[in-house]
């Protein structure tokens, strides 16, 4: 022990480096954000540490080469000693990172911290962010499976709707002009030096903030942010009432980083890494292309909106959203800090919250995309075909064999962009069935060049049969009254 | 210019000046000069006029006249490491003899790949439910507009097709 500290002298003679970071371990924070509430940027902090250093253990064997990359993953997966739990802890820690990131953002946000004279702070915030979710979406090309592959390509679909520069970007971002071999450079070089490099330059301003500014004290109703008065009373208050960072504050912190990393360890564990999922052959196209968790709300968004606002939406729309955030602490820099007398802002925040969760709850159903396979793996439910005429049974086989299924369910199961066709035939006449295929509408297809009249008549009539028992057939108002068949 | 400046009387001050202004100037037009070939090589794959190519996607005889079938072909502007990603997929319709049409596999929405239903006689894309019809014309769903098609021609009993480049609102292919 008196050798450690021996030698440990030796170098604090030299480095007085252990001065230096004695400074702010030790500097007085306020007694109130000693909190449970306070813990989510050190704990972020922890897993990019995380992050670093697996990544840097990946890239002893990860080749960024269009025509490797995908075999350098199933080598780490597979052979590499402990290469599938690095991966795995790489994946779970990017997921862990997004996630407890927006919570810190959120907390902070509600916790009135954005506020004077923290602008800056929350700016810097802002990119980080922005940061972390371009490494989530370069990481996610770095896997360089079909999912990566098709992903670029929406990308690619989207900076092309750029107008007047959208070529240029692309093949700026692509590196060539399709997605190959310089396209995964391109990421490679973005996700491990350039995103990193801004990353870690961010995070040492977003500390230096913290710390020339102090940790926002736990706001009270009723104590108002006033740009004359704020910095002296909150100093006055530090010191009257103060503890010092380290330990009192940094216990829970420390707790906290502690049960984030298990937390990620036992997920890579049990759930192993993500991928690679499939060759990224483009030739491959039975494929269902979906982006990580973190994109799924976006990618949703592009299949509910109306077509003709999908480009301002991206391309002004987004922009916006981010100025939006960057302008937060300047639109409401003063005044309230409490979250329970600032309702707009407590609305807000859940509103925006409950938007993506739901947007990404339909990401992971995608209601809208036809299934692709509905019409061949489907059965029809027995209830529709017993006690059907020849004619009706020809018509459900011309339901599966037309595709109809892909985007209309029967019993449950198929496609759920049209609607149900359980019970069509009390909604609709024989004439307005006909009609429907025929010419299609409503977001359907027209079918008329793609089905013989003796095909539209069976299917007409099988329609007609699927409706629940003792319900009557839809009529028009001018039809005469037949008996219920 | 600088033997010009000694013969001034001994002055210092404007020396000192002279020589911090002489370091900016060598350090911006350095950094200039580093910056204009950065730049120009990052922006070098930009190019101003398509890259395009006549593409052969084999004999005519493999397409069957009313049907549509699924040819890939090699980017001819491929690079050695590209592996597989250089093999591009696409959309042959033979309508009769030698009228066709070449559809990119790309969504015109968000270039996701489309698949081709021959019983329904309809393209369906996967990601956000564009569905085409089989001349390529939007059905239904979010694209803005038809499937791209490539420009092609017939020629020695062969079906090329021109095309090099991902097709993209921007720049079809």
């Amino acid at each position: 022990m008196a050798v450690l500290r021996s030698i440990g002298k030796w170098f604090e003679q030299r480095t007085g480096l252990g001065a230096v970071i004695a400074v702010p371990m030790g500097h007085r924070v306020p007694r109130s954000s000693a909190s449970w509430a306070y813990v989510f940027g050190s704990a972020t902090l922890v897993l990019f540490a995380l992050q670093i250093a697996t990544g840097l253990c990946l890239a002893l064997v990860y080749i960024p080469s269009a025509d490797q990359a995908y075999d350098s993953l199933e080598y780490l997966n597979y052979q590499a000693a402990l290469g599938w739990y690095l991966r795995a802890v790489h994946f779970w820690g990017s997921n862990a990172m997004v996630l407890v990131m927006t919570l810190h953002m959120i907390q902070v946000f509600l916790w009135g911290a954005h506020k004077y004279p923290r602008e800056l702070t929350w700016i810097a915030g802002v990119f980080l962010f922005l940061c972390t979710l371009g490494m989530a979406f370069t990481g996610q090309v770095l896997r360089w499976d079909q999912d990566a592959y098709w992903g670029l390509g929406i990308g690619t679909s989207i900076i092309a709707r750029v107008p007047y520069a959208g070529s240029a970007l692309v093949h700026a971002l692509l590196g060539g002009p399709i997605i190959a071999g310089r396209t995964l450079s391109r990421f490679f070089t973005l996700h491990v030096f350039v995103i990193p490099g801004l990353l870690i330059g961010l995070v040492g301003l977003h500390l230096w903030l913290v710390l020339r500014l102090g940790i926002n004290e736990w706001p009270m109703p009723g104590r108002l942010v006033d740009r004359e008065t704020y910095r002296k009373s909150y100093e006055e208050d530090v010191k009257k009432d103060g503890v010092p960072f380290f330990p009192v504050a940094a216990r829970k912190d420390m707790v906290a980083m502690g049960v984030v990393l298990l937390a990620v360890l036992l997920c890579a564990a049990i759930f192993g890494p993500n991928g690679p999922n499939g060759v990224p052959n483009p030739t491959i196209i039975d494929t269902a292309p979906k982006p990580d968790f973190y994109f799924l709300s976006l990618f949703a968004l592009f299949a509910l909106l109306p077509p003709w606002t999908e480009t301002a939406t991206l391309l002004i729309g987004l922009p916006l959203g981010i100025v939006f955030l960057l302008l937060v602490p300047f639109l409401a820099g003063t005044g309230e800090k409490s979250w329970r007398r600032r309702p707009v802002s407590v609305l807000g925040a859940l509103l925006i919250v409950l938007t993506v969760v739901s947007l990404a709850y339909l990401g992971v159903i995608v209601p809208w995309s036809p299934v692709m396979d509905a019409w061949s793996a489907l059965p029809t439910p027995v209830v529709y075909v017993d006690g059907r005429t020849p004619l009706e049974l020809q018509g459900a086989l011309v339901l599966q064999n037309k595709q109809c299924r892909n985007c209309h369910s029967l019993g449950g199961e198929g496609g759920r962009r049209g609607p149900a066709l359980d019970g069509v035939g009390t909604r609709l006449t024989r004439d307005q069935l006909i009609r429907q295929v025929l010419q299609g509408g409503g977001n359907m297809p027209a079918y008329g060049k793609n089905v013989t009249p003796a095909e539209v008549t069976a299917l007409v009539a099988f329609m007609q049969t699927l409706r629940p028992k003792n319900q009557r057939d839809a009529r028009t108002a001018t039809m005469p009254v037949t008996p219920a068949r | 210019m600088c033997s010009g400046h000694e013969s001034l009387p001994p002055s210092t001050s404007s020396r000192r000046s002279f020589l911090f202004k002489l370091g900016l100037c060598l350090n911006v037009v350095a950094a200039t000069l580093v910056g204009i070939p950065v730049i120009g090589y990052i922006l070098g794959p930009v190019r101003k006029r398509a890259m395009q190519a006549w593409i052969s996607l084999g004999p005519v005889q493999s397409f069957p006249e009313g049907q549509t079938r699924l040819a890939t072909y090699e980017n001819p502007f491929r690079v050695a490491w590209d592996g597989v990603t250089a093999d591009i997929p696409c959309w042959v319709r033979r309508m009769e003899g030698a009228r066709f049409q070449v559809f990119a596999i790309n969504c015109a929405h968000l270039g996701c790949p489309v698949r081709w239903f021959a019983q329904s006689r309809l393209f369906m894309c996967p990601c956000h439910g564009g569905v085409y019809y089989e001349d390529g014309s939007r059905a239904s769903g979010p694209p803005p507009r038809a499937l791209f098609e490539y420009e092609y021609q017939v020629r020695d009993e062969k079906l090329w097709i021109r095309g090099g480049q991902i097709p993209t609102l921007s720049e079809p292919a």
